[in-house]
């Protein structure tokens, strides 16, 4: 059996290395060795996306990644998308549209869609519905019918355009 | 309707922030020194003795806490209705993935192997799969019969109904299984230490269940049991009576291991193949009805899968037994249901609890009527629908001034039924392969406990006032994503006048919440967060008697005066406690009386566009129209019911559990397809509003409603849209649909 390695990542932001075995999985490495809970386990098979996390800038299922791959990797967790939100002060728009629009129920896997809509915002910066709708289509929520996520998908486009940034503000 | 202040305004989520930032602590989130993980060893048989228990090599076994049912110090059996299911198998299993041994180590892949080097010797014995073997009794595997429970509701004379009828229409129904999927799996961790006692926290929707199930495992008394609710990813009914289990497992573990805490978290693999599952159902139906298409009379058998062990089966078919008849006037009603014995896992609640099973039958089988009859659904259920003063099959009056004709008009106005079925019959005669069609299903849900279930509770909740002047709630009933915290707060700010920020919610916890009861039922809003209101009712009364308060009063004021009592008192609490209104009456011997104290009420209508060349159905449009009392918060009630609404179109189309010999074949998300965000078309959601004085502020309750109304309303939508009415059966695949549409043919 191989021997564990040193894993230098630049994780939301701050250099860090972590000692990890070679073929654990980046969300154990994200949840247990940097002890940032906010990336969830829905299946450990690639199919929920409540362990997307943003690994060199490009979103991706963690529990698929193996650690090795991520040697001098840039990490992004729904931790880093607002790094003062966790104090309260301020939220990412995608965060405040997903409290306003009612977009998280039980939360489990809103940390996985926020990257997905701040992924698909980035992309695609002014959606249609279908286009949220087929955006989003990686990530599984159980509880709201999706409705109340695309719609808050929709307003935090609307706030990110230059007229429409009332529309999110307190 | 009087406006209010807070009831009525979409109040934001009052742990929302936690949760979009992450930082909201799942059972999985949290640790402690000295952590075990644990596993659990099951049965891969479904019935069988156990013969022996084999250790393999290459283990350090003596580095693994070990625990088999010659450990267990109390009772061996999880308390709930029936004391039959062990939470360890002793001598002989029932059911595929019965726990027969426990494993803990601090190394979760050593822990992995460990579990696979076990292998338990059972001797096979033959074992009972389906409804159909299961009542046919040729093989007896619980009790003398298998029928874990039986109800009968009966009103009028049914068999004189045949004789007048001018029609009798026949018909026969079924429902699968369906899983769970709360994306966040079991989970939990246990500590008992000599000094402490037992202490759970857990992903789980009733602490005080666990709070039973863990007094009698270890037969302690009631204050050396604490269970604490940590932030729940989903439940739906799947974290009611499991998480007594696997909490009873990891407290084995943990006093095996000398007090060590043990985490027990299930992979979804695990979640799904062990844990519980709506009930599969079969319902035969046989309606009489005159020449105007009036009803005459209803005959229903309703059939159960219970799954291995009686769990919760009894409250399940007794909530769907009563609901079978659906929200119509029969003269005359036989309903004979029985859940019976499998030697599948135990199937338990999940959100309709059994209605939505024996809904399905009688709104499916009232479109198959309309066309033998050759009368419009919508004229055939118009002429039948419950009227108040008109006496439901239990006996129970109407008195809500229900307008379900209006209810039903209306949603089917919001899709364009009527247009849209006209059009489609034109365009449906062409040769396009993909044909349109609407349907609908008109139903009801009651809310709280069926029967005498609220009494026997007795539930108990509270508030107290804390020393910056803020008011808490007390209650054991459990945030799962609904938004039980943010009602009772919007409930509590409404009856004391003071904003939301001065009301906080105590997280569920044994040791300082009373038992509110259950978090299931569609209860939480109507029955508990009616007590809550009264409470802080109770807590006004209490400042304002001890001359630190007058009405009228500034927040500011009331603020500074619960500072002041809790300063100069030590502490403010009040409770209040249920008891049934007098004018509830019921008789769990004969099923006759009030089954509920108010109902919500609803249509839903859907439009589905079948593709016949590969029978793929796709829902295009859907309504949900409902009347639920008075809506505390539109946003999270209308989450609830878009929410409920795609549990009910997977469960109508796609969610299929494969069976093999008692297992779920297909226990990945890969192969068990739940909607996606591209699946679904905008599910657009409608409330009437007629307060009702049960719940705080006129509120019902809406939770569950929703699963009751997609599986008949997009079924009649496939009859319209394809002229047959063969398709009876849900979860309706391409490959069962195909099915139905070659025996027409023939
Ligand atoms: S946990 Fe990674 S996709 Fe589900
Ligand atoms: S909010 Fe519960 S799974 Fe999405």
């Amino acid at each position: 059996m191989s021997e564990k390695m040193a894993l230098k990542l630049q994780v939301n932001g701050a250099e860090r290395t972590v000692q990890a075995w070679p073929m654990a999985r980046l969300l154990d490495v994200i949840r247990e060795d940097l002890g940032l809970t906010g990336t969830k386990e829905g299946c450990g098979e690639g199919e929920c996306g409540a362990c997307s996390v943003f690994l060199n800038g490009k979103l991706v299922n963690s529990c698929l990644v193996p650690a090795v791959q991520c040697n001098g990797a840039k990490l992004e967790t729904i931790e880093g998308v607002s790094p003062t939100s966790t104090d309260g002060a301020q939220l990412h728009p995608v965060q405040e549209a997903f409290l306003r629009c009612g977009g998280a129920q039980c939360g489990i896997c809103t940390p996985g869609m926020v990257l997905a809509a701040v992924d698909l915002l980035k992309r695609c910066p002014d959606p249609d519905e279908e286009q949220v709708r087929d955006g989003l289509s990686g990530n599984l929520c159980r509880c709201t019918g999706y409705v109340k996520i695309i719609d808050s998908v929709l307003a935090a486009a609307k706030s990110a355009s230059p007229d429409g940034a009332k529309a999110v503000a307190k | 309707m009087a406006k209010l202040e807070q009831v009525g305004h979409s109040r934001l989520r009052k742990e929302g922030r936690a949760k979009v930032t992450g930082a909201a602590i799942y059972t999985d989130d949290a640790t402690m020194p000295g952590l075990l993980h644990g596993a659990t060893v099951r049965s891969q048989v479904a019935r069988g003795r156990i013969k022996g228990i084999h250790f393999g090599e290459g283990i350090p076994w003596e580095d693994f806490v070990i625990v088999s049912a010659k450990d267990v110090p109390g009772e061996n059996r999880v308390a709930m209705i029936v004391l039959d299911q062990p939470f360890l198998a002793d001598t002989r299993v029932n059911h595929p993935e019965e726990a027969i041994l426990l494993l803990a180590h601090a190394d979760r892949v050593l822990l992995e192997k460990a579990r696979a080097a076990v292998t338990v010797e059972i001797e096979e014995e033959p074992a009972v799969f389906t409804i159909e073997a299961s009542l046919a009794a040729a093989t007896v595997v619980w009790g003398e019969d298998n029928v874990f429970k039986k109800v009968s509701i009966r009103k009028g004379e049914v068999d004189a109904a045949w004789a007048s009828a001018t029609h009798v229409v026949e018909g026969t129904y079924g429902t699968g299984a369906q899983e769970q999927l709360y994306i966040e799996p079991h989970a939990v961790i246990a500590k008992v230490t000599a000094e402490e006692g037992v202490t759970v926290w857990g992903s789980l929707q009733c602490p005080y269940y666990v709070h039973k199930a863990l007094k009698h495992l270890f037969n302690e008394p009631d204050d050396r049991i604490r269970v604490i609710q940590m932030e729940t990813g989903g439940g739906f009914g799947g974290k009611e009576d499991y998480p007594s289990l696997i909490s009873g497992h990891a407290a084995l573990l943990s006093m095996k291991a000398g007090g060590r805490p043990v985490k027990i978290l299930y992979d979804r693999e695990e979640d799904m193949v062990a844990t519980t599952k709506r009930h599969p159902s079969k319902t035969r139906v046989k309606t009489a009805f005159d020449a105007d298409g009036k009803m005459l009379g209803l005959e229903m058998e309703f059939l159960l899968d219970g799954g291995a062990y009686v769990t919760l089966s009894p409250v399940v078919l007794s909530r769907g037994a009563i609901h079978a008849a659906g929200p119509y006037y029969w003269p005359a009603v036989a309903i004979e249901a029985k859940a019976l014995a499998t030697n599948c896992p135990p199937h338990g609640a999940f959100r309709g609890f059994g209605a939505p099973q024996s809904l399905f039958a009688i709104e499916r089988h009232l479109d198959v009527a309309a066309a033998r009859i050759g009368m419009d659904p919508v004229e055939l259920r118009r002429k039948n629908l419950l009227r108040i003063g008109d006496v439901m099959a239990t006996g129970q009056v109407v008195k809500e001034a229900v307008d379900l004709p209006g209810i039903m008009d209306r949603a089917l106005e919001k899709l364009d039924y009527h247009g849209r079925k006209a059009r489609y019959a034109g365009s449906n005669a062409g040769t396009d392969p993909i044909k349109r069609g609407v349907g609908f299903a008109v139903f009801m849900h009651g809310c709280g406990f069926t029967g005498g279930g609220e009494a026997y509770l007795a539930s108990v909740a509270g508030v107290e006032g804390t020393a910056d002047g803020k008011v808490r709630v007390l209650a054991a009933s459990t945030e799962i994503g609904q938004g039980t915290n943010t009602m009772f707060s919007q409930v509590v700010a409404e009856v004391l006048r003071v904003p939301m920020d001065l009301v906080e919610v105590q997280q569920p916890d044994t040791k300082l919440v009373p038992n509110s009861g259950p978090t299931v039922a569609s209860r939480t809003c109507m029955v508990v967060g009616k007590l809550v209101q009264d409470a802080a009712v109770g807590l006004k009364q209490i400042i304002i008697q001890a001359g630190l308060l007058r009405e009228p009063y500034t927040a500011d004021e009331f603020q500074a005066a619960v500072a002041a009592y809790v300063a100069a008192f030590g502490s403010l609490k009040a409770y209040s406690q249920y008891s049934t209104p007098p004018h509830i009456v019921w008789s769990d011997e004969t099923y006759q009386g009030d089954a509920y104290g108010t109902y919500a009420w609803a249509c839903y209508a859907a439009d589905v566009a079948v593709d016949t060349r590969t029978c793929e159905v796709a829902v295009t449009d859907f309504v949900a129209l409902q009347e639920v009392g008075r809506v505390i918060n539109p946003t999270l009630a209308e989450g609830q019911i878009e929410g409920g609404v795609a549990q009910g179109i997977g469960y109508a189309l796609w969610e299929k559990v494969e069976w093999r010999n008692g297992r779920m074949a297909n226990a990945q998300m890969t192969n068990y397809i739940m909607a996606t965000s591209a699946d679904l078309p905008r599910l657009r959601v409608y409330f009437e509003e007629n307060p009702n004085p049960m719940g705080p502020s006129g509120a019902k309750g809406i939770g569950e409603l929703p699963m009751d109304g997609p599986g008949p309303a997009i079924l009649n939508a496939i009859q319209d849209a394809l002229g047959t009415d063969a398709p009876r059966e849900i979860p309706l695949t391409p490959e069962l649909l195909m099915d139905c549409l070659e025996a027409r043919h023939v």
